[in-house]
This record gives structure tokens, sequence and C-alpha cells, in this order.
């Protein structure tokens, strides 16, 4: 299987030896805690022969995307408008993050004691082990969070990396402004790179594209209001994950097929855990693959999670169903800038949004519990988790903090909290 | 029964109906698993039984998921709750501090937890603090204890980790300080490090200390003072948690029971 594409990493410039470390590793992690699952949705087929070639196939679309003069966008977070990168004729690739496999190199650089999520975000490309970033000919990257801020300068010296200003109070009409304006010049680095002028047409494809892909996880979301849900935690965050790199049209058929069979699934009462089973919602940073920690912990415990709160869940769809009447490429950019300033992340002030999604989902999704994540260091969710669990206990759901990075060492203590968070709501 | 399996060491509490009859507290060692069914061979001897005679077995603490014994486990959280709430059913607001962790649980008047705090990731406010500062100052608990009631002077220890406030020690005793003072300023350190954790919960009287350093007279003279209320030690508080254990045993039999009787 992964034989076939060694010529093809070796000209990429791959680190072959610590590569192969990777990849035997991988199975394994993902044999244990995927694989094991009872009764998962057979749609779910597609994403585990995704992964099986997490490192193969789709790195040969991409090169042979480049072969047809095609450029690939690699970036990190939501802010990058995937509409823009598509009517570009470019290919956008989401990087991960989400191992600390690369710990090593990246601190011979970096500072140890950062977000996890950053230090592996630069590591992979600096330990030359990530086959999508060695393909990449841009990052981009966003000013969303100090560490990423400052990381994209040094990642920049290994890879030409292109920072998107994100405004700080979204609300106002000065933010739009600005975030427009950072589009519109993000969009004349696209053309330069790509060499092909966007158009009105570009503009309204893409748009219907990356509406329809929103569309379809929402609805996959909406089916785990069900009681009980039709699908695990575990499998719905490995969809949205895999949402950040896939083909966007074969992404969206595939899920829809998903989406077609839950439903079915619903309508027979057929659920993956007991209808009793406790009911968590995940609030907070996002997971990237392979970060699949928290959800493992929490369904190994009995319990099921309904909803992710999270960059990899809801925030992935709050841009909306982005209209695209206007005629001009400026009114659709506008279009483009003003609903991505709809998403809720806490670099935001004030980000009252976030606070009334969370409880409004703990509502919708009928949830017993929230479980408040945190990557290790993140300043900007770890302060706004007091808010979070003052609006969360008005309406008495009960919330717990799990603030944590990749490693494994910790496996039990937040085991313990899960378990004894779980004990506490047994009726 | 109930087995609270520790770090440091492993209980075992022995109920019959709601009475303890028997425990025991043996050090852990290596083998978490030895020392589990050592804990029950010793509690069971003392209460003038055979462990054949146990029924339903509870085990609780970080060595419970290697507890092939046990018919089930519960949090340790939960089981400090319930065992608190059996000494004294006025409490509400649990401190427990072990040898590896430390975590402040609030429970409701029927005796459940409703909220918890708990620090594991970190040394300093548990008992392996004061074990490393007792070994750095040649004292022994009853010494530290004293000291930190009768010092005049306590020395100010300005660092939060086990490894860096050691060698801080180490500095204070080279520029002759008493050990009296130093043993009263780390005292005050852990109490200040308990008492934060406690403030974050909200203190809600009766508050009560279990484990091991509860036996610090000292540390929970110093806590009384930080968080101004008068804190209830039970006279065995490392126990507390197989006590837990073992009424959730209880419960678990007299549901298996109530259910046959449906049945």
């Amino acid at each position: 299987m992964e034989t076939d594409y060694r010529k093809m990493w070796e000209d990429l410039g791959i680190n072959m030896k610590k590569h192969d470390q990777l990849l035997a590793a991988l199975p394994l992690v993902y044999q244990d805690i995927y694989l094991t699952q009872k009764n998962r949705p057979k749609a779910m087929e597609y994403y585990d022969f995704v992964i099986s070639g997490v490192h193969g196939i789709r790195v040969k679309e991409l090169l042979d995307a480049k072969e047809d003069g095609k450029k690939v966008v690699a970036y990190f977070c939501l802010y990058v408008p995937e509409e823009l990168v598509i009517a570009s004729n470019a290919v956008l690739v989401g990087l991960c993050g989400g191992s600390n496999f690369v710990d090593q190199e990246a601190e011979e650089v970096l500072p140890r004691n950062i977000c996890p999520l950053i230090k592996a975000s630069y590591g992979f490309k600096a330990a030359r082990i990530c086959p999508y970033f060695q393909a990449a000919d841009i990052c981009v990257g966003e000013t969303t969070c100090d560490g990423k801020k400052k990381m994209y300068e040094l990642l920049n010296e290994l890879c030409p990396t292109y920072t998107v200003e994100v405004p700080q109070k979204p609300d106002t009409e000065q933010a739009r402004e600005l975030f427009y304006k950072e589009i519109m010049t993000l969009k004349s680095k696209l053309e330069e790179l790509t060499g092909h002028k966007i158009t009105v047409q570009d503009l309204k494809k893409s748009i219907e594209i990356v509406n329809a892909k929103r569309e379809v996880l929402d609805k996959l979301i909406s089916t785990r209001k069900a009681v009980p849900p039709p699908i695990s935690g575990k499998d719905s965050l490995l969809v949205s994950q895999i949402a950040f790199y896939d083909d966007p049209q074969r992404f969206t058929q595939k899920t829809a097929e998903l989406v077609e069979e839950l439903q079915e699934r619903i309508k027979n009462k057929v659920g993956v855990v007991d209808a009793n089973a406790p009911r968590i919602m995940v609030s907070g940073c996002p997971m990237a693959i392979p970060n699949w920690k928290l959800h493992n912990i929490v369904e190994s415990s009995g319990a099921v999670i309904v909803v992710e709160e999270s960059c990899v869940g809801t925030r992935y769809t709050s841009m909306g169903k982005i209209n695209n009447s206007a005629n001009t490429v400026e009114g659709l950019v506008k279009a483009i800038s003003d609903a991505y300033l709809n998403i809720h992340c806490s670099c935001f002030t004030p980000n009252t949004g976030r606070i009334e999604d969370n409880v409004r989902l703990a509502k919708e999704f009928k949830v017993d519990g929230v479980i408040h994540y945190t990557l290790q260091t993140c300043h900007g969710y770890n302060i706004e988790a007091a808010k979070v669990e003052k609006a969360l206990k008005e309406i008495n759901v009960p919330m717990l903090r799990i603030e944590t990075d990749y490693s494994t060492e910790d496996v039990g203590q937040i085991t313990t909290r899960v378990e004894a968070f779980l004990e506490m709501l047994k009726k | 029964m109930g087995l609270d399996m520790g770090s440091v060491s492993t209980k075992a509490a022995v109920l019959e109906d709601s009475r303890i009859v028997g425990y025991a507290i043996l050090p852990t060692g290596f083998s978490p698993q030895d020392s589990g069914r050592s804990a029950i061979i010793e509690a069971c001897r003392r209460a003038g039984i055979s462990p054949k005679d146990v029924v339903y077995i509870v085990a609780t603490g970080y060595g419970r998921i290697n507890a092939p014994f046990a018919n089930s486990r519960v949090t340790e959280i939960t089981c400090h709750g319930k065992g608190a709430f059996y000494m004294n059913n006025c409490a509400r607001t649990v401190i427990d501090v072990g040898g590896q962790d430390s975590k402040v649980i609030s429970i409701n008047e029927k005796g459940r937890v409703v909220d918890f705090q708990m620090n594991d990731r970190c040394a300093a406010g548990t008992g392996r603090f004061l074990e490393v500062m007792m070994k750095t100052l040649g004292m022994n608990y009853e010494e530290m204890s004293h000291a930190a009631i009768n010092s005049e002077n306590p020395s100010k220890i300005s660092n939060m980790c086990t490894v860096f406030a050691e060698s801080e020690v180490i500095t204070l005793l080279a520029k002759g300080e008493s050990r009296g003072n130093i043993a009263a300023g780390l005292c005050n350190s852990i109490a200040e490090r308990i008492a934060t954790m406690v403030k974050r919960i909200g203190l809600k009287e009766e508050v009560i200390m279990t484990g091991g350093v509860a036996k610090n007279r000292g540390v929970v003279k110093l806590l009384e003072n930080k968080l101004n209320t008068k804190i209830l030690v039970p006279e065995e508080p490392q126990i507390i948690g197989a006590l837990g254990a073992a009424l959730e045993a209880r419960e678990a039999i007299l549901e298996i029971k109530q259910n046959q009787f449906i049945n």
C-alpha cells in the first residue's frame, strides 16, 4: 500500500527514516481507537480508507494537480476562506499538527512551553515528515493568537508563508472593513501565485462548493441530536478533521451518503450507545489529526460525545450559507469576509457569541455535561472557560475543564477526572 | 469492602451493614495488585472474618484499573465524597491531600458530588512535597507538624515547584535559618496552595479534611486560619476513600438485591 509511494516521498524531500516511524505507528493507533468500535455506520469505510492512505493517495492527487499547472495552498485555520483559494484555481489543503512526534525538532527553535498544536505545526515542516507540507507552494497563516502569529514568522523561513490579519473586535464596522481589505489582498496574492485572475463566475462557483460542504457537515452534526445518537463522537470528529484536506466535492458527496445512512438509523432508532448513556458536549480548542485523545477517553468511559463546539465541530460551519448573489468581485469577497467573521474564536473580544453558542448547543443536543477542552498554555480559551462555565451553570449543565497536550502521560489522570464527572452526572 | 489503591499507600475497609468492622493501611510498594491483596487479607483479619466472607469489593484510587479481584471501580472523588459524608453528614467541602494528588470536593446534602477540583500533575501541594522536604530537613512528620504550630517566624518559601523549593530550603539552611522556621514556612506553602484550590471551587461549611497530610496538625491549623473556618479531621483520615468505596459496594449489593426482588 504505502510502498508504492516511497519514490514520491523521496522526491518530495521527506525524511524517510522518521517518516517510516510515523507510518508504522499510525495504523496501530487507528485500529485501537477507531476499528474496535461497535456498530459503526457502513459509510465510515470511506474515511477509514482516507486515513489508511493518509500520506499516499491524496498527496498523489495534489502532485497530479501541480503537474496540471495548479498550485497547492496549505493552511491551518478556519479564517482562511476556502472559497478564495478554489476560485484562484488552486488546491487548498489543511495541515495537521495533532501529534507530539516532532516536538524535538520544533523545540530546537521554538520554546518548549507553548501550545502543542503550534509546536507540532512547525515541527512537521522542520522535521520534513509531512508530504502535504512538502508539496505546498505557499502556506497561509492568520493573526489569531500570538503563538501562531510568531510561529508563522519562523515557518516562513522553511516554507513561504503569507499571514492574513484578523481583527480583534469583529462586531465593528472597522473590523469588517479591515478583514475585507485583508481578503482582497489575499485574493491578489493568490492571483499572483496562480497566474489566474479571479472572476465573478469563479467566486460564485466556489461559494456554492463550500456552501454545499458546510451544509452536509451541518446535517451530519445535527444527526447527533437523536437519542441515542447514530454515530460516535470519534467518528464525527474524524469526518470533520478530514473536511480540512479532502477534495471538497468528493467529501461532500461521501458525507451526504453517510448522513443518509444515519438518518435511516435514526428512523429505526439505531444508536451507537444505549439511550441512557451520558451525552457530552466538548467545547474549546480544535483537535487536529491525529489528536483523538479526549474523545477516546470519554467514549471508552461509557459516555458519548454528541457535539463539538470547536473548529472541528460547529465552528467549521458557522460562516453559514454565504450569499453569492452579488455580481461584482468586490461584492462577493465582501459576502465572504463578513461571513467568516462569524466564527466565534476566543481570539476575538468580546466573544459573547461563543458563550451563547455553548448554551444553545447544550440545550439543542440535550447534553448532560460539558467538557471544556483546552490545549496546554492556551490563554484565550483557558480564560474564556470561566464565562462558559458560568453561563452553563445558569442552565444547570455541569462543566469539567481539561487542559492537556498530546502526550500519553496524563491519560490516567484525565480518565479519573472524566470518570468522576460521569459519576457525578448519574441521576 | 472498599479498596483504595493509592500511589503511596493501599487502604482497605470492611463494612458489615453500615458499620466499619475492620481496616488496614499498607505501603503500596511496586506492585499495587499485591498490596491490594495484602490489604484485603489484613483488613479481614482485623475484622475477624475470612476474605471468602466478602460479598462485594469496590476498588478506587489510581491502582483501580488493575484490580482483577474487584467487582467494580469507582473514582476516588466519588468515594471520598461518600466517605466524608458518612463521617459527618453536615460536611459540604471535602479536602483530600494524598501522596501524589490533592483535591477539593463539593458535596450536597445527600453526600453526592456536585463539583470537584484536582491537582494531579504537580507535586506541589501534595504529600510528596512534604516527604521531600522532611528528608532535606532531617525531620519526621511529628517534628514538622510541631514546628508549624510553634514557630514564631516562619520562613517565606517563594518557590511553587517542589524541586526548586528544595533548593531554596538548602540555601536557607546554609544561611543559618532554623529548621523549625523552615518547616513552618513549608507547611504554610502547602496550606496556601490548598486554600487557593478551595477558594476556586467555593468554600461551603462544614469542611472535612482527609488523606495522609491531614495528620499534619500544623498544615490543618494553617488551613483553618487561611479559610477562616473549622476543619474536621477524622480519627483515621487515610481510610476515608476506602470507606467510601465500601459504601459504594454496599449500595451495589442493595441494588442487585432490589433487581432480584423485582425479577
